[in-house]
Formats: structure tokens, C-alpha cells, sequence
């Protein structure tokens, strides 16, 4: 696992989000009202959506084409849908945001 | 000695009675306050809840009892509630605070909810006890029906309201012989009026179930069982089961000896509390404001201001609930509400087609809904109901009522309002591909009450919302006489329990100045709230508050917080504002080379008769913008889009008025306006409407003398004419008229709704008596859209000057 720098949380809007453009794609960057930081793929299951354009709320972000909402912890689709996404792990230090991310696969 | 005890304890309620209204409470309670109580249920059925709106389907054979479980015993037991199922409870002892059950149980309790529901009415004549009487209220009775009607023969059903039709059809189903016996001269006498009775009889009988009407019955005739039933004019009909279903009465035996106040129910406030502060009650068994209630929506209604209460929120009050049944008998499709009789100060709308076996009524007291019924063709009830809870005026379209809204042009499903008469397989919601049946069976699988629950479980109308009526339809006709369409007062969303209005009202009347204070101040159930409320508060709070007021990027839809329209992959859209459609060459020349320059995939005409251009990644918006050195079109916004127009005197021939003066006028008089949704204008030179005007949210058409304003069309998801506002004269009075009717709208319409069905609503008399007639109130108005307009700023030319982030960029690049 390599930890990245990614800057401070507060380059990152509060109940909403950014993302990073990595090796591995698109990651989006979540901040919800306690300053939890998620990260998971910028991709909505349903059909792509970037979801650090959604809306986040507790552990939810709401993708901003259709409205699905996934659970940011589990990284999946709340009922009705089903489908998931896959998670980062991320670490706060000193408000600086750092992001894990595995040696990928060859 | 036993030592005392230091561990502060939970509150201990106690909840009598295990059905829908008492379990409703607690669900609702959990929600609010999963912690406060600790719970314990009594139940004299040996079941857990059960949906007792499918007593029916199990009767007919078409479902199994343990389908229509609502809660089964894991839920008790996850939440550490105890439940007594099978055990009736005695007696309240208000003074030490605890009931004692038959069996001889004792529960102390701080708080005390009694949900003890109602019993079948038993009429009084000898006899009836005899084997072979039963009622129709529980699962035991349908047990007991279902085994005698193994035994084939005959049946006699006595009272033919809904549930005795429900059985009559429920054993006819099963291979008895069925008769009604009703005291009335028609079935149904409380839903229909005669000429509706005859046409239900008739369609009842060609199923095979005989009546007998005008009859009051005297003795059940039998030594050791039934074996008959006579009248009171002597006649006798001969029978191996007899049913009764002459009425429910409200069980409040417990709470009558416990000397709480009871009439006909026991009596509660509007916080459902009874005469003692520390017992409350809820669903049948109570009596609120002279009303008491058999149908499950006011149930539900009641179980959330009672759990609001209980989990010491005190903020909810119950107000009574206006009811209507749309009920399916045996495929007989039935709607009544409110007073469908008529009579001194009425009028009424009949349609009557026998041949085909459609019957609609609709009652008027001056001009406005007050009742109706609908036979054989329902598919107008709820939008009926509608009218007749909003009080709507409906002078304007009393000629086609009973035809319904879809008369005045609904949507891509026009025709398609028999959402009963439709195939499993039909696609009811074309946004997210939800049929028909699984739509029926999440109803009846998931025990789904309420729009709002079907929205959430199944997806359909959760997205256009275009279809909401095929789905309450097909609410109404799974849950047969039970459904009552939606409660009263909608919450704005899962967050709150307040409604749009009331979260309106407080902001204004609170000073609240962001969407962080307002959910704070209000007890937002989530601090972040959700997808519904953020933009809907963060608008209203920019309404009434256009310069102090906070704007909240993060609460503002992906397009409006990113100044562009984003597209399905991610990309987005670049349009533009050309004012009133007239461009210039050395424009279109700058517009083509940026547009190459970026290699923009596509280059269109929006319908509105702009510009769009298509295809464009995040990073290079502020790039793009800078370039084209043109303010934003806001076609991404719920704002003022185009005001599209034709020619006029300019150069057309036949152009009575300058139409493209008129809309560039307009056009810079009003951008920048945001508004609970997009609005679009037009303006056309002569009658001949090449603007299309009459399908816009407020349209211009030129005649000799001047202008003709109009509001509230619309040519989109729902096809709405527009109404003719009023006529003036000069450029400047069509410009305050736009300004005042637009801004009584973006003060007075709910967020996301259209100024279509705004205008319905409010009813144009009211919009004209503000806007038109009097002179003061809309140079008011008008005065407060120009204030609002001067607290904006172009968003683009922000961006440009760093003023406004928008994001554009990754926050980071890792290389690889």
C-alpha cells in the first residue's frame, strides 16, 4: 500500500466532494458534515456518473445523474439498487488528506 | 435489604394492541428516538402485525397468512421490544401505572399507548351466537371462513358495505353459493347513491352473488348451528354460514373502565394524547375532533404525530384527516370521497354511460369540488381528490371534469389512465423501466402504503414524476378500500416532517440565512441532509433572503453549482446567452472558432433557439467561457432560460408588433432569475404564434392594439395551453406584468414545481388579482424581482475572474 498526499481536507468542499486523477482512474474524495473523508471510484454503478459531483450526507452520496445513493463505508447502492463501487482507504493527519492505494495488479 | 439502584432506567412504554396503527407508532418512534423506551407490546391475535388490508386476497385463496406479515418476530426482537402475542390485557391501573393481562401479567408503564383498533359490530337478534356466525375482522374470523366454506353450500353475508361485498366476493371465489342481505335499498349506500348501487348490483350479480335488499333481519335460525337467518317481514332464507359485516365499533372497553373520557371512540387531543396526559392513542379505537376512522392513511398519519410526541419532539399536531375511498370489488372499480349526494347549494356533474357501466358525479358548492363518485372508469379519482382537498376553482374546465386531466393533455401516457385495465408487463414508469407488476407485488409483498414507499422501494415516479398518477392508481386499486391516496400534509422529505411551506414560513419568520442554520434550527433528522431538501431550502432561503441570504454551492444540483448542463458521460454542455435569438456574424464567427478551437464534439440548436455547445470536459469550461466572452445562457439552471421570438414588424410581413425588441427586453430584464424551476418565455409578433408563445410560462403575443400576455403553458413532460392573463398596451407594462407574475411565483410555488401547475393550483382569478388588478401590489412585486436580480452577478464572467471556483480541475494528478 503507497499513501499519497492529496492536500489539505479543506480544498475539499464540505458535503461534497473532488476528485484525483490516478493511474488507477478517477477517485472521488467525499467530505460529509464531520469532516469524514471517503474515497471511492468516480463512477456511479448505474451508469457513470462522476460521483464527486453528488451530494453527500452522513455516509450517503447521492450520484448526480440519477439520484442513486451509495453507502460511502461499504461502497454500495442503498435499496432499491443494487450494484457497488469500489472503496479507498484514507487517512486525516494534521488536516492533510492522504489516500491509499494498492500496487496494482500486473 | 436490596440495595438501591443508581443505573438511571428507560423510560418503559407499553403499547396495547399489536395491529397496524400501535406498530406504525412504534416504527415511527424508533425512528426518532431508537434509544428513549423500552418497549413492550401486547397483542390478543396470536400473529405479529400483519397486514390486515389482505384479509380479502387470503379469503379468495390468492395469498398465504404469513405473506401478509408486516413486522415478523426477528423485527421485535432486533429493536429488544417485548412482545406478548395472545395475551389480552385486563385492566389500567392509572395510579400505579402499570396493566394487568388476563393471564395475569403486570406491566408497569411511564407512558401508556392504547391502539386497541375496533371489533365487528354483532347485530343484536337471537341467535347470534350459534355456530356457523362469524365476523369479518381478523385473521381468525378469514380461518374460520375459509374452513367453512370447505364444506361448499351457502353463505349469507348480512350488511353490504365494502367488506361485505369483499367477503360475498372472497367466498363466492371459494365455490359457496353467496347472498347479500342489506338493509338499504342499494349496496354501498355509504360510498354510492342509488343509481351507482344499481350499476355495482347488477355487475355483482352477473359474478354470481344474489342480494337482497330492504331487509332487516330478525333471528338466526338454528338449534346447534346456523341453518338459517329471518327477516323482520317473516321471510326466511336458508344458509350453512352466516356472516356479519354491519360495521366496525371502536374497542374502548379498557380505556372506558380505566375512566378515560370515551364517545363513540376514546377521545384524543391533536397531539393523540386521551384524558390522561401520560396515555395516548391512536388508530380505530380513537375519537379525534367528533371523527373517529377505519382507513390506514389518517392510521399513519395519526402514528407519526403520536411517536413525534412520545419521543418528546412536540412539534407535530394532528388535524383530522379528509378521507376517500377508491375501492376494488371483485375487478369493480369504484372512487367516492367527500359528500357524493349533494343537495341545497350543490350542482352537480353527471356522466352516465350503462351500456358500458361508467357512472361519474361530481359534486360542486360554488365552483369547487366538494364530493364525488366514480364507477366503472376511477382513473380520475385521485386527481378529483386533489381538487377537492386543495379546494381548487374549476370554473375554468367544468365542461370536460369528469373527463379528467387527461382530457386537457397529459403526458407521453395519455390514454393510458386505466392503470388497472393495463398488462402486468406495461412499463408504468418510463424513466427508471418499472412495470406494472412489480410494482403490484412490491404493494403487496413489501406492504407498501403510501406513494412515498413505493417511490422509495420500487423506483417508479421517482424520477419525472410523470406517471405518479398511473402508481397512485394502482396504490389504490392493490390496497382495495383501505387506501386513502396521500395524507394531508406532505413532508418536504425524509429529513423532516415539515412541509414545504412550513419550512418556507419559518425561514422567512426566523431570519434563517443558510441551509446549515435552517436544518439546524428545524431538527433536521440528518445535519447533511439530502438530495431533496438542500436545493429546495437553499432556494428558499435565496427567495427571502436576496442579499443576505447564503448560497450555498454544495446544496445546488451538479449544473447549477458548475455554470454548465452535464451530459450522461460526465461531460458538459456550453450554452451561450444570445439575447431574444439575434446574433450577429462576428458572434457566430467567434462562437464556430472557439467551438473548433476545442474541438467540441457537436454543435446544436437547442429548442429554445440557442446555441449549445456539446461534449466539453470540466477543466476547459473557464477556458471556453473566457473565449466566447459572452454571459451565461443559465440553460443548466431552475432559472430564466430563453425568451425564444419570432420576426416581427421588423421584417416579417404580416408582424403586427416588434417581437424581437420585445423579447431581447425581456430577456435582459430578467436573466439571471433563479426560480423553483426552469422557466422559458416567448414573444410573437401577430396571432399567428410562429413563438409558440401559448405553451410557455408566460408567452407574448402581438395584436394590433398591443400585447397579449400569457401564463402557465407548457409543452414538455405534461402539455399545458396557457391562460390569457391580461392585455396591455406598451413594452413597459409587459415588462412589470412579467416581472410581478414571476415573482409571485418564485415566492409562492413549491421548489420544482412548474408554473403550469402552479397556476392550477393557485387558480389564475388569484394571480390576477395581485398581478393585473391592482396596480400597487404588482409594482411591489415587480420592485422585489429587481432587487433579487441585482444581488446576481454572471456566473461565467465570476468564474473568468476567479471570483467563483467552480472545480474545474482534479484536485490532484498522480502520475503513474
Amino acid at each position: 500500500m503507497e499513501w499519497l498526499a492529496l492536500g489539505s481536507i479543506e480544498e475539499i468542499p464540505a458535503l461534497g466532494g473532488r476528485y484525483v486523477e490516478t493511474p488507477q482512474g478517477q477517485i472521488a474524495l467525499l467530505r460529509n458534515e464531520k469532516d469524514e473523508i471517503f474515497a471511492v471510484r468516480n463512477r456511479c454503478p448505474h451508469r457513470g456518473g462522476p460521483l464527486s459531483e453528488g451530494f453527500v450526507s452522513g455516509h450517503t452520496v447521492f450520484c448526480p445523474l440519477h439520484n442513486w445513493q451509495i453507502d460511502l463505508e461499504k461502497g454500495e447502492a442503498m435499496a432499491p439498487d443494487h450494484g457497488c463501487v469500489k472503496t479507498f482507504p484514507v487517512r486525516i493527519e494534521d488536516q492533510q488528506v492522504w489516500l491509499g492505494l494498492e500496487e496494482e495488479a500486473p | 435489604m436490596n440495595p438501591v439502584s443508581v443505573q438511571p432506567r428507560k423510560a418503559r412504554l407499553v403499547v396495547v394492541g399489536n395491529g397496524m396503527a400501535g406498530i406504525r407508532a412504534v416504527e415511527e418512534l424508533l425512528k426518532m428516538a431508537p434509544d428513549l423506551y423500552e418497549i413492550t407490546i401486547f397483542g390478543d391475535e396470536p400473529h405479529p402485525n400483519y397486514n390486515r388490508i389482505l384479509l380479502t386476497p387470503v379469503l379468495a385463496g390468492e395469498m398465504a397468512l404469513e405473506e401478509t406479515i408486516l413486522n415478523p418476530l426477528d423485527w421485535y426482537a432486533e429493536h429488544g421490544i417485548t412482545l406478548h402475542t395472545g395475551s389480552r390485557v385486563a385492566m389500567i391501573d392509572r395510579v400505579k401505572r402499570r396493566v394487568v393481562t388476563e393471564d395475569g401479567r403486570v406491566a408497569p408503564y411511564d407512558r401508556l399507548l392504547l391502539a386497541t383498533g375496533a371489533a365487528a359490530a354483532i347485530a343484536p337478534i337471537p341467535g347470534n351466537d350459534l355456530p356457523g356466525v362469524v365476523s369479518y375482522r381478523d385473521m381468525a374470523d378469514v380461518a374460520a371462513l375459509i374452513r367453512d366454506s370447505g364444506l361448499g353450500g351457502e353463505a349469507v353475508v348480512i350488511g353490504g358495505g365494502l367488506l361485505g361485498l369483499e367477503v360475498a366476493h372472497g367466498l363466492r371465489a371459494r365455490g359457496m353459493g353467496v347472498t347479500v342481505v342489506h338493509r338499504r335499498a342499494w349496496p354501498l349506500d355509504k360510498q354510492l347513491d342509488a343509481r351507482g348501487g344499481a350499476l355495482l348490483q347488477r355487475a355483482m350479480e352477473a359474478r354470481g352473488v344474489r342480494f337482497l335488499l330492504g331487509k332487516e333481519s330478525a333471528a338466526v335460525l338454528g338449534d346447534t348451528r346456523v341453518r338459517g337467518l329471518r327477516f323482520t317481514d317473516g321471510g326466511e332464507i336458508p344458509t350453512d354460514v352466516l356472516v356479519m359485516t354491519i360495521g366496525i365499533k371502536p374497542r374502548i372497553e379498557l380505556a372506558q373502565a380505566a375512566g378515560l373520557q370515551c364517545e363513540t371512540g376514546i377521545l384524543v387531543n391533536d397531539t393523540l394524547q386521551t384524558y390522561d396526559p401520560r396515555i395516548y392513542a391512536v388508530g380505530e379505537c380513537v375519537q379525534h375532533r367528533g371523527q373517529t376512522y377505519g382507513l390506514v392513511a389518517p392510521l399513519f398519519e395519526q402514528a407519526k404525530v403520536a411517536a413525534n410526541h412520545l419521543a418528546e419532539y412536540g412539534r407535530m399536531r394532528y388535524q383530522g384527516s379528509v378521507t376517500s375511498t377508491k375501492l376494488k370489488v371483485t375487478g369493480i372499480e369504484l372512487f367516492s370521497a367527500g359528500d357524493f349526494m349533494g343537495g341545497d347549494h350543490c350542482e352537480e356533474v353527471t356522466l352516465l354511460d350503462g351500456g358500458q357501466g361508467v357512472y361519474k358525479k361530481v359534486i360542486l358548492r360554488e365552483n369547487r369540488v366538494v364530493g364525488g363518485l366514480l364507477y366503472g372508469d376511477t382513473g380520475i379519482g385521485p386527481w378529483l381528490f386533489q381538487l377537492m382537498r386543495d379546494g381548487t376553482d374549476v370554473s375554468a374546465f367544468r365542461d370536460t371534469l369528469v373527463f379528467g386531466e387527461t382530457h386537457l393533455g397529459d403526458s407521453g401516457h395519455a390514454g393510458e389512465s386505466q392503470a388497472a385495465r393495463l398488462a402486468d408487463g406495461a412499463e408504468i414508469c418510463g424513466c427508471n423501466g418499472v412495470s406494472k407488476g412489480s410494482i403490484v407485488k412490491a404493494i403487496r409483498e413489501q406492504g407498501l402504503f403510501t406513494l412515498e414507499e413505493v417511490r422509495k422501494c420500487t423506483k417508479a415516479s421517482a424520477s419525472c414524476g410523470s406517471c405518479t398518477g398511473l402508481v397512485e392508481q394502482l396504490l389504490a386499486s392493490t390496497l382495495g378500500g383501505f387506501y386513502d391516496s396521500t395524507p394531508k400534509k406532505k413532508a418536504l422529505c425524509g429529513c423532516t416532517d415539515l412541509s414545504h411551506q412550513e419550512v418556507r414560513d419559518a425561514i422567512l419568520e426566523e431570519k434563517l440565512l443558510s441551509v446549515r442554520q435552517a436544518f439546524a434550527y428545524l431538527d433536521w433528522r440528518h445535519p447533511g441532509g439530502c438530495a431533496t431538501c438542500r436545493p429546495a431550502v437553499n432556494y428558499y432561503i435565496r427567495t427571502a433572503w436576496p442579499a443576505e441570504g447564503v448560497d450555498d454551492a454544495q446544496s445546488r444540483f451538479i449544473n447549477e453549482r458548475a455554470h454548465a448542463n452535464i451530459q450522461r458521460d460526465g461531460t458538459y454542455s456550453v450554452v451561450p446567452r444570445i439575447y431574444g435569438g439575434v446574433t450577429s456574424p462576428a458572434e457566430l464567427k467567434r462562437i464556430a472558432e472557439v467551438a473548433e478551437r476545442h474541438h467540441v464534439p457537436m454543435v446544436k440548436f437547442t429548442g429554445g433557439q440557442r446555441l449549445d455547445l456539446l461534449g466539453v470536459k470540466k477543466e476547459d469550461l473557464p477556458r471556453i467561457w473566457a473565449e466566447l466572452d459572452m454571459p451565461s445562457g443559465h440553460a443548466y439552471g431552475k432559472a430564466l432560460r430563453t425568451v425564444k421570438s419570432c420576426v416581427g414588424t421588423e421584417f416579417c410581413r404580416f408582424g403586427v408588433q416588434d417581437s424581437t425588441r420585445l423579447a431581447i427586453e425581456l430577456e435582459r430584464g430578467l436573466e439571471r432569475m433563479w426560480a423553483p424551476h426552469k422557466v422559458k418565455l416567448a414573444a410573437s409578433g401577430c396571432p399567428r404564434n410562429c413563438a409558440e408563445s401559448t405553451i410557455k410560462d408566460f408567452g407574448v403575443i402581438g395584436v394590433d392594439s398591443g400585447w397579449e400576455l400569457y401564463v402557465g403553458g407548457n409543452g414538455g413532460m405534461k402539455v399545458r395551453a396557457a391562460d390569457l392573463l391580461c392585455k396591455v398596451k406598451t413594452h413597459e407594462e409587459v415588462l412589470e406584468v412579467a416581472k410581478a407574475f414571476l415573482q409571485m411565483y418564485r415566492e409562492d410555488a413549491q421548489y420544482l414545481e412548474r408554473t403550469a401547475p402552479w397556476v392550477e393550483r393557485v387558480g389564475l382569478d388569484s394571480i390576477k388579482a395581485v398581478v393585473v388588478n391592482d396596480l400597487e401590489s404588482r409594482r411591489q412585486l415587480a420592485a422585489r424581482m429587481d432587487f433579487a436580480l441585482s444581488q446576481e452577478k454572471d456566473p461565467w464572467a465570476e468564474a473568468i475572474s476567479g471570483r467563483l471556483d467552480i472545480h474545474a480541475a482534479p484536485l490532484r494528478r498522480i502520475p503513474a
